[in-house]
């Protein structure tokens, strides 16, 4: 039990490195909103490893919570970022858009 | 020794992926790449006795955000810009995550043996009085309700804020990859999905966030298939319904210190009952939320949200 609880932290620790490493990257903003969301998975495979209790038992059920309500909020952070990004597109004087006939 | 076979390949498999989605060479491979992460990360958490997660990672990590990021891929429009940073920083900062996951990876092996701690025994003693026999779902909505309901608020401001930065454009209309058909028989199927996983959340894995999610994914469904499906929503409604879940929940949680209880603490008796009416009020509010984020803040074309009559007239000339 206690081997295969280590081999998904691992896993987990290494794609929380992978994820923040890409996001710290100069990128385009999707790459980093997807190195944010693939790193945030990695916390919660680190958590879901160690609410593990064996075979054929029931895990701890706090961690499972907390992660599910992460996944939501992930979603929800993702969503606004890409909602500001979509506004700060629109709104600067080369992206093309209503903004340009408005300013006319 | 099979399992720790299949332990590795798994544990291999989303290393790879997480890989492939970070540093393939197209922004639209790197998102089909990170939907199929997010797939095999819910196999690796049903794996791992988690089906709740699974759940919600195929529904919500996977599926939603892949909807999400697709829709995005049209706004990153331009080349992707020449690396600016220079090398020196570039080497730090990857010095620096290098440290801090081994560190991390450091910390993780020091953990086991994993002892019990005081929070799964109280947990066990005071299940019985907890009104559902799932225990996650006892955790979300009992036992610490506070967090689910600030989840609510956390998920309401985003929508809001969605909700007003979305700009008073057109919403690219493209052909409808899905039949009509199709949708007569996908959406009758996901509300009767959602409305299962809504009352089968007391006794085995779903609730109230795997519910919203697959109703939301209705919502996809119908963009899909460029059906102006919200078209009779009024703002009122949408606010209304954005903040239903918020609401209800607050009520609930208020009516137990009118009663003389604290807030929050259900009586053992009626726990059940308010348990399943605040996850019908999130799951209506939870799917309204994510539908919103999706569309990127514009319910249909008209929404009169900016500059209503701009907003028409713009979409009008582009279609």
């Amino acid at each position: 039990m206690e081997t295969t609880q280590l081999i998904y932290a691992v896993t987990g620790a290494l794609i929380i490195g992978l994820g923040l490493s890409a996001a710290l990257r100069d990128e385009p903003l999707l790459a980093r909103i997807i190195a944010i969301n693939i790193a945030g998975v990695g916390v919660f495979l680190l958590f879901v490893a160690i609410a593990y209790r064996g075979f054929g038992q029931t895990a701890d059920p706090i961690p499972h919570a907390l992660v599910l309500t992460g996944i939501v909020v992930a979603v929800a952070a993702s969503g606004l970022a890409i909602a500001i990004n979509r506004r700060l597109h629109h709104d600067s004087p080369s992206g093309d858009g209503p903004a340009e006939d408005s300013s006319a | 020794m099979s399992w720790m076979l299949i332990d590795l390949t798994l544990c291999i498999s989303l290393l790879i992926l997480a890989v492939a989605a970070l540093y393939a060479r197209g922004l639209q491979q790197r998102v089909v790449f990170f939907i199929a992460f997010g797939l095999l990360c819910a196999i690796a958490w049903a794996r791992l006795n988690a089906p709740d997660l699974a759940l919600a990672e195929a529904a919500i990590g996977a599926g939603l955000t892949g909807a999400l990021l697709l829709s995005a891929l049209n706004d990153e429009t331009d080349p992707q810009p020449p690396l600016t940073q220079p090398r020196l920083g570039r080497l730090l900062t990857t010095a620096i995550t290098a440290l801090l996951t081994l560190a991390l990876c450091a910390a993780v092996v020091t953990l086991f043996p994993l002892h019990e701690g005081i929070a799964i025994q109280q947990l066990q003693q005071q299940m019985p009085h907890a009104g559902v026999v799932h225990p996650v779902t006892a955790v979300l909505l009992n036992f610490r309700a506070w967090d689910t309901l600030l989840e609510l608020a956390v998920l309401l401001c985003a929508a809001l804020t969605v909700l007003n930065l979305a700009p008073a454009r057109p919403v690219t209309a493209h052909d409808s990859p899905l039949t009509g058909m199709l949708t007569r028989i996908l959406l009758p199927l996901l509300t009767v999905t959602a409305g299962y996983l809504l009352w089968t959340g007391a006794h085995a894995p779903g609730g109230a966030f795997q519910a919203g999610a697959v109703l939301a994914a209705a919502t996809v469904v119908l963009r899909l298939n460029n059906n102006p499906g919200f078209t009779h929503l009024r703002v009122g409604a949408l606010r209304a319904l954005l903040a239903l879940g918020l609401l209800l929940f607050l009520g609930v949680g208020l009516l137990q210190t009118v009663l003389g209880g604290a807030f929050l603490q259900y009586p053992p008796s009626t726990a059940g009952f308010l348990i399943l009416l605040i996850e019908a009020g999130a799951m209506l509010s939870i799917a309204c939320m994510l539908s919103l984020v999706y569309l990127g803040g514009h319910l249909h074309p008209h929404w009169p949200c900016h500059a209503p009559s701009n907003g028409v007239d713009t979409w009008k000339r582009h279609s």
